[in-house]
């Protein structure tokens, strides 16, 4: 029998960012943050952040203001939930995108 | 060593001359003493291994699983009902490509209960993509339980080694236990190249999406259907690897030569009875008899019965007059499992012979030398007039 490399026979990957593939595809809606409202833009220093603890995909990053990768945020809307500034809001991805927000 | 036991016995002794790592079982009949004796070589350390007692089949497999993707020899056995509930974790364990090796003394399925033997438990379990190795005798027991660690890992596909329930597992008979030596020349320890390993941190079986998936670095990896697809083959490449296998170990040891299937009094018959089990060593003394009274007729015992050897078989059966199964299970609704498969593997050959299933031996109920001789002497008699319906054997009201 040939020998078939290991990573043809089963599911396998290293850990780190898009090991599940493109997952950004299952996304219906789209979180888009109000950077005014947003604490750390606000306090400008390192503050808050309850979307990058609370989301489970791990694509908010902690940073002023918080940005997300859409490559992999699956639109669960945990990060607009958690927000105590209610800065996020889920927006259809058939919404088009206005530039610069 | 030449010593007498019973069928679990075999295997349990197989299973310590295979040096096992990590063995989980919960008790059911008739595999119990098995795996008590199991417990008795490691508690007195004739066994190196973890001995991990669970609360329930589905357990047993998940712990075999874990330990298995740690880079250890595991093994369980179960039989029945114990099985089924395992289902879920038997695909898991194929797909997930783990060689593990499990014993299953064959057993009928409740309702109603039933603790005596047929085959619906193992047969029912014919497509989870599970290696199925069945033993007519216990020397056949323990041989197969140490062929299958080995092939388990060279094709990285899980190993079941299936045995009549009583009739195997709780008879005494004698057998030539190897010596320690010759197994650990036959069968190398098992040294994964990928495993569960704290210094090279990895997923394992994660979620594939319906398209191939692009890895972190940008390879293209295979998606679900490709990596069944995958096992698919080698699964069908199995059937080669195990007749090498089977060599190496008739060099080792001196026995063997019978891998795929069992042919007693084949070669120049006009019908052969087909089965899988000790049934076929039962149907040898039935031959005999029908031999003695002319009837040219063999007897052809199905070892490996997935893979499915469809060349060996179509290579046994085809040209004869009548091929007879026998089976102690069946497809419900349907007809014998065993019975549609050779009928599918025959269909291709320019003379086919006719093929008839009767079934028989359902939890437990006893099968009569008799019975057999006069359903053989029918088929043999009127090839032509039998048809496709399954025939019931011994049956009371």
């Amino acid at each position: 029998m040939k020998t078939r490399e290991f990573a043809d026979k089963i599911s396998r990957s290293k850990p780190g960012p898009g090991d599940g593939g493109n997952t950004g595809s299952w996304r219906v809606l789209r979180p888009v943050i109000n950077i005014e409202a947003c604490i750390p833009v606000k306090m400008n220093k390192k503050a808050c952040f309850n979307c990058w603890l609370y989301c489970p995909d791990c694509v908010v990053s902690k940073t002023i203001p918080p940005v997300i990768n859409f490559d992999y945020c699956k639109g669960c809307g945990i990060c607009a939930e958690e927000c105590p500034a209610g800065a996020i809001t889920m927006v259809d991805e058939s919404t088009p995108i206005e530039e610069g927000k | 060593m030449h010593v007498i036991e019973s069928g679990n016995v075999a295997a349990a002794t197989g299973v310590k001359l295979a040096r096992a790592q990590v063995i989980a079982a919960y008790p059911i009949t008739p595999q119990t003493p098995l795996t008590e004796k199991l417990s008795e070589f490691v508690e007195s350390k004739e066994l190196q291994a973890e001995y991990i007692p669970v609360e329930s089949e589905h357990s047993a497999m998940a712990v075999c699983i874990a330990a298995s993707t740690a880079g250890t020899r595991a093994f369980t056995a179960t039989s029945a009902n114990g099985l089924l509930y395992m289902n879920e974790q038997l695909h898991w364990a194929v797909g997930a490509r783990l060689p593990i090796v499990m014993c299953v003394p064959n057993r009928g399925i409740g309702a109603p209960w039933t603790v005596w033997n047929d085959q619906q438990d193992t047969i029912s379990q014919r497509d989870v993509g599970w290696i199925q190795i069945y033993a007519n005798d216990h020397q056949q027991i323990i041989d197969s339980v140490i062929k299958a660690f080995r092939l388990a890992q060279t094709v990285s596909i899980p190993v079941m080694v299936c045995y009549d329930g009583y009739i195997l597992s709780h008879t005494y008979m004698p057998f030539e236990q190897p010596d320690q030596s010759n197994v650990d020349s036959f069968l190398p320890p098992f040294a994964p190249v990928n495993f569960l390993d704290p210094e090279n941190p990895g997923n394992f079986n994660s979620v594939t999406l319906p398209d191939v998936r692009p890895d972190q670095d940008g390879t293209i990896s295979p998606g679900y259907i490709e990596i069944r697809n995958n096992l698919h083959e080698d699964l069908r490449a199995t059937i080669d690897v195990y007749v090498d296998i089977d060599k190496d170990f008739e060099k080792e040891f001196g026995r063997g030569g019978n891998p795929l299937v069992e042919k007693y009094r084949c070669d120049d018959a006009d019908f052969v009875a087909v089965c899988i089990g000790s049934l076929s060593y039962q149907l040898r003394d039935v031959v005999d008899t029908m031999r003695d009274d002319g009837v040219k007729i063999g007897v052809m015992g199905v070892q490996m019965y997935r893979p499915f050897p469809d060349e060996a078989i179509v290579d046994a059966l085809a040209g004869k007059k009548c091929a007879i199964v026998f089976e102690k299970a069946l497809s419900y609704g349907n007809q014998g499992a065993l019975y549609a498969d050779i009928k599918s593997a025959l269909y291709s050959c320019e003379k086919r012979p006719f093929v008839h299933n009767y079934l028989l031996g359902l939890g437990g109920r006893e099968i009569k030398t008799q019975h057999l001789l006069d359903a053989l002497t029918e088929s043999c008699t009127s090839p032509e007039t039998i048809g496709d319906t399954p025939r019931w054997i011994g049956l009371k009201l």
